[in-house]
């Protein structure tokens, strides 16, 4: 039962991987860009509403509505601004160039908010929950997690299938040259792309701070977990994003089950076996550059 | 009528060559002037240019931009530990040995980390690097998470001088050998294969073999480097030894603003950054926040580096890599 | 006099350190088809990308409809009714025939072509309209591409290199509908390697040899072998350049 628990807490902690995952998968989708800062931007989300609770106690939920908007902006200027230079170049500087990125909002965060660990507290939601029998529970937060990573990739999906904008996206990702000849602005394209990732790894920031406590250092860990959901679900598919988070997830769940030590190797170990024998991943349809 | 001949010296090269050893001799005689948290200084600084060189060599010609090679400074360490403290091995004999241990534990990482490319491949790295930090933390014979001290004997400003030589050497030797893969067989696949892929596979250059002799040529550089610094520092831990901070950051950021792709700019980059990081030491965080900026800024706007662009301006070799076509006269 | 829907003034165009084109002088009015020949790499789609969007332009000027087209980014010029059909087709795999068609029509411009109307000019779009766009063959790919320009109702219709890739006998079924097109009072720029399609279907023409037009006219004022000559490169004793 206590197995049947860890896949439990597995699934759901899925559903925070696969919300970090999606702005991954839709950067790289729509443009062929990596953001190596991608945790840390969901980290400064964190902290964003950190102050804000601080500030004016504001609930971290409530505080998405501020800090949401916000991240979408950010995302929009970051793309306009900074990587519209690095898109279609040698991926060396896009690496070196979010890698910077990644040092530079890491080092801010520290600056002004020093080293220490923080949380969110979301009231009466943190830490509660519904048991569903003797050993397995299951906490609103997470359950509010997986649902939301739900609903946002179902909105992303719909967004793709059938509005005139979406259908602008997929064109862009298939062939951006080709997209202008029909009249498409693929700059302002992919800088929409851009805001949804970062608004969508805001979410994911600030859900996880609620859930887990957090300090300036701890993005990588985070695009590393979005990362490996999005090779084991298979690149080009968003759904394939939620399944490879999910399967992360209970990896990780299982492995601490069998030793408290091991929950990131096991994770780990799924990526590794999935890359070594089906480097498309599940779903995958795309290629892996 | 004149002749044309392809050269590849020049004056400029000549003169630097000289200058060269010059700068490598006197640098040698260090330890009979300076003091010993000097030559701990410059310790590090050499182990940031033997690392900056592989890193170059692997981003710069071979066309792998990795954000894992931290993997090898622990594995460096963590093979020394493993030699002497374990297996009571020799402490110096144990440098080369965990170069070699470093290389063999690369190919794998490599047969794993190769079946991505691009933006990605750089992530898989940093999570292999992740992993095998992982793993070191599990052994308890090498110290677990805690980390452990390298166990050594006998006066401790005679083992200095001597690591001071080992990683003048270190910082030297990486240059030599950037050079002579370079200018070797595989140094012009290499290149190539960097200007114009599908026209070097068309000419039979093997794009994954250079790509893997290239990872494990560096992973051994770098294994030796992690073996050398940390046999002057003597802590090993898994955090830091296996830093990304304390060690692709700043590899990243030198090459990047030195010139990437070129052997001077990871020099001229680590001088830079080195000495800059001194003066600014009571601003750390700040001089991390510009570090990363100037690499942003590097990858946007200045894509050749300072030395990129002295070359572009002056034609300058120093390290002639390049063959050009001289005319002579009759 | 109406002005000249295209209007090309001493271009040279680069396309990385090389350079295309030299010093074309070019136009087109409005309503009338005109082809561009010349042999591969002679620079007729290099021409083709500056017209439509972001080919390096380094003199000369391009006008469109009296206006400098310097400015105005590629996506720009669709709006303001340039289309392109580009050469290899370059349909949208992630959409079906569909969207691909739908999307041609991003910009809204009005216009005769709507989607019945494009279907009813290719009927055989008609039964592939679901599909996805794998297993289309060459010229139903060639087809779908022009209905797909067509949809963003262009005053200024450019088309580079159709026939290529295409058995002869497809190529005949493109051209075909050709004159569907001209009847709406399109104006059609043709940019071919297949010099007697090109010329059946065209008001004028000019070859172009190197970069440099080496010959204009209409198809029934000059004798073939002139054209052969401006289109390799040739001199002969009588009427060479």
């Amino acid at each position: 039962m206590v197995w049947l628990n860890a896949i439990v807490q597995g699934v759901l902690l899925g559903g925070l991987y696969a919300l970090f995952a999606t702005g991954l998968s839709l950067a790289f989708g729509v443009m062929r860009f990596v953001n190596l800062a991608h945790g840390d931007l969901a980290i400064a989300a964190a902290f964003m509403s950190f102050s804000l609770q601080r500030t004016f106690d504001m609930n971290p939920l409530v505080s998405l509505l501020i800090v949401l908007p916000g991240a979408f902006v950010i995302g929009y200027l970051l793309q306009r601004v900074v990587f519209d230079r690095v898109v279609g170049v040698d991926p060396a500087f896009q690496i070196v160039a979010t890698f910077g990125l990644s040092m530079v909002v890491q080092n801010l965060i520290y600056e002004k908010y020093t080293a220490d660990t923080q949380g969110l507290d979301a009231g009466s939601l943190d830490a509660s929950g519904f048991a569903l029998n003797d050993t397995i529970s299951i906490g609103w937060i997470p359950l509010i997690t997986l649902l939301g990573a739900v609903v946002v990739l179902s909105g992303l999906a719909l967004f793709m299938k059938r509005t005139r904008t979406g259908r602008a996206f997929r064109a862009t990702s298939d062939d951006a040259d080709a997209a202008r000849l029909m009249g498409i602005d693929v700059r302002r394209i992919w800088a929409v792309a851009m805001a949804l990732a970062v608004a969508t790894v805001a979410l994911a920031g600030v859900l996880f701070g609620i859930k887990s406590s957090f300090d300036p250092f701890v993005g990588p860990a985070r695009l590393i977990y979005g990362f490996e959901a999005v090779i084991i679900g298979g690149l080009g598919s968003l759904w394939g994003t939620l399944v490879g988070g999910i399967i992360l997830g209970v990896a990780q769940g299982l492995g601490r089950q069998m030793n408290p030590q091991w929950g990131e190797l096991a994770g780990h170990a799924v990526f590794l076996a999935v890359l070594v024998v089906r480097p498309t991943g599940l779903f995958g349809k795309g290629q892996l550059r | 009528m004149s002749t044309f001949k392809v050269a590849r010296g020049s004056t400029a090269s000549r003169v630097f060559a000289v200058a060269l050893v010059v700068v490598t001799v006197a640098m040698a005689t260090m330890p009979s002037w300076a003091e010993g948290g000097t030559q701990r200084k410059m310790v590090e600084l050499f182990a940031l240019i033997s690392m900056a060189q592989m890193w170059n060599l692997l981003a710069g010609f071979a066309g792998v931009v990795s954000v894992g090679q931290q993997a090898f400074i622990g594995l460096g360490a963590y093979s020394m530990v493993a030699l002497i403290n374990v297996h009571g091995q020799n402490v110096y004999a144990s440098i080369p040995m965990s170069a070699v241990l470093t290389a063999i534990f690369s190919i794998p990482l490599a047969l794993i980390a190769f079946r991505l490319r691009g933006s990605y491949f750089a992530i898989g790295t940093w999570v292999l690097a992740d992993v095998v930090s992982l793993v070191m933390q599990q052994q308890t014979s090498l110290g677990a998470g805690n980390g452990v001290s390298i166990k050594v004997s006998g006066d401790a400003l005679e083992r200095l001088k001597i690591i001071y030589w080992l990683a003048l050497g270190l910082a030297i030797g990486a240059i030599v050998l950037t050079y002579a893969v370079l200018r070797s067989r595989l140094g012009l696949q290499m290149q190539a294969i960097r200007d114009n892929e599908g026209g070097a596979k068309g000419l039979g250059a093997n794009v994954y073999r250079t790509r893997f002799v290239a990872w494990v040529i560096a992973a051994f550089w770098i294994g030796l480097t992690g073996a050398v610094f940390y046999l002057a520092n003597l802590r090993v831990q898994p955090k830091d030894s296996f830093s990304v901070v304390n060690w692709t950051a700043p590899i990243v950021v030198i090459v990047v603003i030195g010139g990437i792709g070129t052997i001077e700019g990871p020099i001229i980059g680590a001088l830079l950054y080195y000495f800059l990081r001194d003066y600014f030491k009571d601003y750390e965080t700040w001089y991390l926040i510009g570090s990363g900026i100037a690499a942003i800024l590097a990858a946007l706007y200045m894509q050749p580096g300072i030395w990129g662009y002295v070359r572009r301006r002056w034609g300058l070799d120093l390290f002639p890599i390049r063959r050009r076509l001289v005319r002579t006269q009759e | 006099m109406a002005e000249r829907m295209l209007d090309i003034q001493s271009l040279d165009v680069v396309y990385g350190d090389f350079q295309a084109t030299f010093g074309i002088d070019l136009h087109v009015d409005t309503a009338e088809t005109v082809s561009i020949i010349g042999a591969n790499g002679a620079g007729k789609s290099t021409l083709l990308k500056a017209i439509c969007g972001p080919a390096a332009v380094r003199n000369g000027s391009i006008s469109y409809k009296g206006a400098d087209l310097a400015s105005v980014p590629a996506h720009t010029r669709v709006a303001q009714g340039i289309a392109m059909v580009p050469e290899g087709r370059r349909i949208f795999p992630s959409l079906t025939v569909d969207e691909n068609i739908q999307i041609g029509a991003h910009t809204g411009r009005k216009g005769p072509w709507h989607r019945d109307a494009v279907l009813a000019a290719f009927p055989l779009l008609e039964r592939l309209r679901k599909r996805n766009t794998d297993g289309l063959s060459g010229g139903e790919r060639q087809t779908l591409a022009i209905a797909r320009s067509l949809m963003a109702n262009p005053d200024l219709l450019l088309l580079d290199e159709v026939s290529l890739g295409l058995a002869p006998i497809v190529v005949k079924q493109v051209y075909e509908a050709i004159p569907a097109i001209k009847a709406q009072g399109t104006t059609v720029l043709i940019v071919e390697q297949d010099v007697n399609q090109a010329l059946s279907v065209c008001d004028r023409f000019y070859c172009l040899l190197e970069g440099r037009i080496s010959l204009t006219g209409t198809p029934s004022s000059v004798p073939k072998h002139e054209i052969t000559e401006a289109y390799f490169g040739l001199t002969t004793t009588e009427g060479g350049h």
